[in-house]
């Protein structure tokens, strides 16, 4: 274990077959997510099976990064407290990708009482470990 | 559909204190809440052939119970694993296992040191494994935090306002006043709820329910056996449950929910109105899940009491107090009673329908809507005397 995983303490996504790839993506600083190679269609969180035709034949597309704001929220009361105490106010929010789907991240460059809803979004990453970079997003103004 | 309109009825209750720190074990609450609704159908411990309960790994199981209380056969004893959609589920179920022939006295109960022991309110494990691995790195953890994502949307699409939810918590409160069971007893003012520390906006601290310790429990069996038991029998006109699309892979999980805007309510309405042959309209009383203020609203809009959107102008103008059109949980809902996970919504049901309800009571009530969930999946009944 590196020394930068041993001091970072939130959570860290734990990869499985399926995400494996999406997290080995976000290390490169590409966003990626799953395309159905029979119907086309996109899915997030990636998946063995595509719900609209349930078929296993996936590829995995880079997105283009941009997204709106579809909900947010801004935590205040950090839970766990001694986790979180440094990090609040911080924003979670659900963004709609350009491709369609929806994806949990957090907004950054941005104060939390500066968020609106539909606001245009683009991806950023954040290595937080060796292992792990998160998929964040910042207002895209253009 | 549910489709054994008044064949089912509750005919006992039971519960514990509610309490902060009950310094007893979960397992010893649920015996004492199933004692008690046994006691109050006029039954023996040894009628009882059923127990079933909902949990989220923080009770004690339906055989752990059985055997505490001494059930000399347990033929249908079960635990779901549910959240706030479970309060009306194991109701329904129960009533599913009776009308197959697994059992013929049924208790159904919920109990939890949700306070002093398991808080469902301080956040899950760290580790995040499976679909958590996409919510809690960016620090998305919390029940509290995850509804609040639900009511910004409700914002976002229909307006609804702060004002709208603390005159929820304001009501809920006053009704508490009137009742013993209730943990938060002392009147607040729209001044408190803006003043209550803002935890994760859009929620301030009176838009949460209460970690509760303490336990319910219900006894179902048919119409014609419960008739010649100790009290008037609540019928169970009506009941669904379920949700719509992409429920996701557990509660928290409702990023390909079609729209946060709505709930699991709208998908459940049709099939509940249909099974009880009733409409919105019939309803002289609700106990309406309320594990946060906002949810209140989503159900209402998506059981048919309004329009979508319409939810946070109905709350207003004393539409919801005792005296109002629609009376909303009488005993203070789980913002201001206590949250025994919304099986403490029946029991008021039970006890309104009953007209047991002393102070509180409502008068000229003939039926009563429960509800019980709040994100993609909930269940509901309808009750009357
Ligand atoms: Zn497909």
């Amino acid at each position: 274990m590196s020394e930068a995983t041993m001091t970072y303490e939130k959570p860290l996504p734990v990869l499985d077959p399926e995400s494996t790839p999406f997290w080995e993506a976000c290390r490169e600083h590409k966003l990626k997510i799953v395309r159905c190679l029979d119907c086309g269609q996109v899915r997030f969180p990636p998946t063995s099976f595509c719900p609209h035709c349930n078929s296993a034949k996936l590829e995995w597309i880079e997105a283009s990064g941009k997204a709106t704001l579809f909900s947010w929220i801004v935590v205040r009361h950090p839970v766990p407290k001694d986790v979180y105490a440094l990090d609040v106010p911080y924003v979670v929010a659900l963004v709609t990708l350009e491709e369609g789907v929806r994806m949990p991240t957090n907004i950054v460059g941005c104060a939390p009482e500066d968020v609106t809803a539909y606001m245009p979004l683009k991806v950023l990453f954040r290595d937080v470990t060796p292992e792990i970079t998160l998929p964040v997003f910042a207002p895209d103004r253009g | 559909m549910f489709a054994l309109r008044d064949k089912y009825a509750i005919a006992g209750i039971g519960y514990t204190d509610f309490s902060k720190k009950s310094g007893r074990t979960v397992r010893s609450l649920a015996s004492e809440a199933c004692i008690k609704a046994t006691a109050d159908a006029g039954l023996k411990i040894s009628d009882i052939d059923g127990i079933v309960s909902f949990n989220f790994n923080d009770s004690a199981s339906a055989i752990a119970v059985a055997t505490e209380v001494g059930v000399p056969q347990a033929n249908y004893a079960v635990d779901f694993l549910a959240g706030g959609n479970g309060a009306n589920l194991i109701i329904l179920s129960a009533i599913a296992a009776i009308e197959a022939g697994l059992a013929k006295t049924v208790l159904c109960y919920r109990a939890m040191n949700g306070r002093s022991g398991f808080r469902l309110g301080g956040g899950r494990d760290l580790a995040a494994y499976n679909i958590t691995q996409y919510t809690a790195p960016f620090g998305w953890i919390t029940y509290p935090q995850a509804m609040a994502m639900w009511c910004r949307r409700h914002m976002v699409e229909y307006g609804t306002t702060s004002d709208q939810l603390g005159e929820i918590a304001v009501q809920f409160r006053k009704n508490a006043e009137h009742n013993e069971r209730a943990m938060q007893r002392t009147p607040i003012t729209m001044d408190d709820y803006f003043n209550s520390r803002m935890i994760v906006d859009p929620f301030h601290m009176l838009d949460i329910c209460l970690e509760t310790d303490g336990a319910c429990a219900v006894l179902v069996t048919t119409a014609e056996r419960a008739k010649d038991m100790k009290h008037k029998p609540v019928h169970v006109m009506g009941g669904a449950y379920g949700g719509g699309p992409n429920q996701g892979e557990d509660l928290f999980d409702a990023m390909r929910w079609p729209d946060h805007s709505h709930n699991y309510a709208k998908y459940i309405a049709a099939d509940l109105w249909k099974s009880a042959g009733i409409g919105p309209k019939d309803i002289d009383l609700a106990q309406i899940y309320d594990c946060f203020t906002y949810s209140i609203i989503m159900q209402l809009e998506g059981l048919g009491f309004c329009d979508p959107g319409e939810g946070g102008p109905f709350v207003q103008g004393g539409r919801i107090a005792p005296d109002g059109e629609l009376p909303l949980n009488t005993a203070g809902g789980l913002l201001s009673e206590g949250y025994i996970h919304g099986l403490n919504h029946v029991v008021e049901a039970v006890q309104q329908l009953r007209g047991d309800a002393g102070v509180r009571q409502v008068p000229d009530v003939e039926t009563c809507l429960t509800t019980a969930g709040a994100m993609t999946c909930g269940s509901a009944l309808v009750l009357r005397n």
